[in-house]
């Protein structure tokens, strides 16, 4: 039983990635190299908690051939970025730019670390100030 | 007023979850707002669905404001949406050009013979080339496109009455002040 079952996951394993990787015609391994690590960046529009390189999407085949078309044609990694974000937007770069739309996101944490770091430094504060608590009370024992 | 301060950061945190809870219920977390809007349509060339030996592009469409619907047969919630269409596609006052969206044009004609066909002219984009440069990422989606050939408004999904009366028709009005 255990093994029918391991054979069947491995079986089913197989065919996941057999679907995720499409045939395309690489002249050679550092062009394949450069094709996933370029795709992995980008995210797929259909499945947004994928990357293009892993989607199984209609659109994400289209959009892996534009890459690797792109790529034949010469064009650079930031040319074929920037394709794909006048036509999808930054959502489409798992890695965001810096711009004026996109500061609450880079500097949102470090302003929330800021004002945890403010409001901690004054009750500590407060209590150096705060006289100390009588440490006898007085109380028979 | 210090021993206070936990119950208003309380507060704070619930009325955050509030918030969050609600802009989750009106917010389609799927949707990507086009970077197109107030820019010039993509140039494209395609053939017609019912004439493919005749092309139209984008300067074939310059002059007067039209309406780019993206579908496709094999699209359910296209289907959805479809009726509407026929409803509605008289009373934009705009043309309705479809674009027929990674289909095969037989079925495509196959599926407007069973449905009806609400547009003025249907582009067919087979390979889904002019979609990606449109950035369409889901069908149906709707662009309105005013007379100078820049995309004004982008509906992603099914247009609904609703929604066509709150954003779609305003946005049409919008052009016709200008």
């Amino acid at each position: 039983m255990k093994r029918l079952v391991l054979i069947i996951v491995v079986l089913l394993a197989g065919l996941n990635a057999a679907f995720a990787i499409d045939p395309l015609p690489f002249k050679d391994r550092a062009e394949e190299v450069r094709f996933q690590n370029l795709t992995r960046q980008l995210r797929c529009l259909v499945c947004q908690n994928q990357d293009l390189a892993d989607s199984d999407a209609d659109l994400a085949k289209d959009l892996r051939r534009q890459v690797f078309q792109m790529m034949q044609e010469g064009k650079t990694d930031d040319q074929i970025k920037q394709y794909l974000v006048s036509r999808y937007n930054d959502f489409v770069l798992y890695d965001p730019p810096l711009h004026a739309g996109t500061w609450l996101l880079w500097f949102g944490p470090f302003a929330f670390l800021a004002l945890g770091a403010f409001v901690v430094l004054r009750i500590l504060r407060q209590r150096a100030r705060a006289p100390l608590p009588p440490t006898d009370s007085g109380e028979d024992w | 007023m210090s021993r206070l301060l936990p119950f208003f950061g309380f507060v704070l945190l619930v009325a955050l979850l509030v918030f969050g809870l609600r802009w989750n219920r009106t917010h389609d977390m799927n949707w990507v707002p086009s970077p197109l809007i107030d820019k010039p349509a993509p140039e494209f060339t395609l053939p017609l669905l019912y004439d493919s030996a005749k092309t139209v592009d984008r300067k074939d469409l310059l002059g007067k404001p039209w309406l780019l619907n993206v579908f496709g047969s094999w699209c359910v919630t296209c289907q959805d949406e479809h009726p509407v269409l026929m409803a509605y596609a008289k009373k934009f006052g705009v043309r309705l050009i479809g674009l027929n969206w990674k289909d095969d044009p037989d079925t495509a004609k196959r599926w407007l013979a069973r449905f009806g066909n609400p547009y003025d002219t249907i582009l067919v984009d087979t390979d889904g080339k002019a979609g990606i440069d449109f950035g369409v990422y889901g069908a149906p989606e709707t662009f309105l496109v005013d007379a100078q050939g820049v995309v004004r408004y982008k509906h992603i999904g099914n247009l609904t009455p609703e929604s066509i009366d709150r954003e779609l028709k305003p946005a049409i009005a919008r052009l016709r002040t200008e």
